[in-house]
């Protein structure tokens, strides 16, 4: 099967670089794939879960915001961070989401619209985190 | 001539000075290898990304992003990036001191000026002009990009309620172990970016063809925001590895002057002891003369 070259960069280095069979990501849009040999193209990413195959395995990353570029069968993300599936520390995600569902029932009584976003965001983060780590179980 | 026992805890206590400032030369050096790294590990993406912002900016027709807006200057917001700890020569005090001709300048243009400061040096020197806004501090020890979101997202949320109208940063560029110097640098609003000449062409033929998703005006919205966070973090990362280098030099430069004054005194030492001596066999001599 064709592969395509699967480049994941954040402000911290490279994570991922190898020729993989299929990506599907997180698309502001909704969840799209790319294959081998597609079209150029440029996405925004939203928070997600990012998964590729290769040779029948599955492996999946969490990834916060950022864009998706696909040009001469290259797919090159750039996000502000992305963490393995298997390295996720579910407890703490766990914890985050708890403290990120308080502090939006708090947000949502004061009607403070930044902190609502920001806890929104977190919790964003959190839930990513734990169905990532999920995925990543099976 | 001074006593002996006092040159020789004054020769002890320079000694115990030139081992800590030895040491914290050493550390300095390790501390500026990991943030050279830290800015290596960087580089891949800021410049995919600048590379995207061209394309896209290439791309787009009239700039009505909130965050491009060009308007009148009434009030300027300086960011200074200075570091938290001092014993680094100069290389705060140089920062803050362009930050204050900055704002002489604005002021002297008819503008209101407004500080925000990340990194306690620069909030200490900063908070008496009565112009700060904002402090982030304690952070440039070891920061990570959500540090810069949130500094980003302050100075966003007052540009587009119009309490600044333009944002500056103002920080320490690392140009080689030797040099740092302080730059100045536009935030918002963002210019846009253009191509340079000879590969303008091509770019806009690749760009012609691309897909978006959504349409490249609602792609710059969600990349401008995150566009900010890179310019921030490239200026903590550039004053970070600048406050390594500078505190490797300043403190090569005491271990040099400790040696020398070590130098001195042991000179000054000697001398004392020579005299005391001499004195103490005149002393003698002249008892077993008077004996006779």
């Amino acid at each position: 099967m064709a592969q395509i070259q699967l480049e994941v960069v954040t402000p911290n280095g490279a994570v991922v670089s190898e020729e993989v069979d299929i990506v599907t990501a997180p698309g502001v849009g909704g969840e799209f794939g790319v294959l081998a040999n597609h079209a150029p193209f440029l996405s925004t990413i939203k928070t997600g879960t990012l998964s590729f195959k290769r040779d029948r395995t599955s492996k999946f990353l969490m990834v916060t915001g950022g864009f998706a570029e696909v040009s001469n069968n290259k797919i090159t993300f750039l996000v502000e961070s992305a963490e393995f599936g298997n390295d996720i520390d579910v407890d703490r995600a766990m914890r985050a989401k708890d403290r990120a569902e308080k502090r939006l029932t708090q947000a949502q009584q004061a009607t403070e619209k930044i902190s609502r976003v920001r806890a929104e965001a977190a919790l964003q983060r959190a839930m990513a985190r734990l169905r990532t780590a999920e995925l990543a179980r099976h | 001539m001074p006593g002996l026992k006092d040159v020789k805890d004054k020769i002890g206590s320079v000694k115990k000075t030139a081992q800590i400032t030895k040491a914290m030369n050493m550390v300095a050096s390790a501390k500026l290898r990991g943030a050279q790294e830290k800015m290596e590990r960087f580089r891949p993406y800021a410049g995919k990304f600048a590379e995207a912002m061209r394309d896209l900016s290439g791309g787009m027709e009239s700039s009505d992003l909130p965050l491009m807006e060009v308007r009148e200057v009434k009030t300027v917001e300086i960011v200074v990036v200075t570091s938290d700890r001092g014993l680094c020569g100069s290389f705060n005090a140089n920062i803050i001191k362009s930050a204050e001709k900055l704002r002489k300048q604005y002021e002297a243009a008819g503008k209101t000026v407004s500080f925000v400061t990340v990194g306690k040096k620069g909030t200490q020197a900063l908070k008496k002009t009565g112009k700060l806004r904002v402090a982030f501090n304690d952070i440039m020890g070891s920061f990570q990009m959500f540090n810069a979101r949130e500094i980003s997202q302050s100075i966003t949320e007052a540009f587009l309620s119009g309490e600044s109208d333009q944002v500056d940063v103002v920080y320490g560029k690392f140009f080689s172990v030797g040099v740092q110097r302080p730059v100045t640098e536009d935030l918002l609003p963002v210019k846009p970016v253009t191509a340079e000449e000879g590969d303008s062409k091509g770019k806009a033929e690749i760009t012609g063809s691309y897909i978006y998703e959504p349409d490249p005006n609602e792609i710059m919205e969600v990349l401008l925001p995150l566009f900010l966070n890179v310019q921030l973090y490239h200026a903590m990362l550039e004053v970070g590895a600048s406050e390594h280098a500078a505190r490797m030099t300043a403190m090569d430069n005491a271990t040099n002057a400790c040696k020398d004054m070590i130098k001195e005194l042991t000179q000054l030492y000697n001398k004392a002891r020579q005299a005391a001596v001499t004195g103490e066999l005149m002393d003698i001599v002249g008892g077993a003369e008077a004996l006779k």
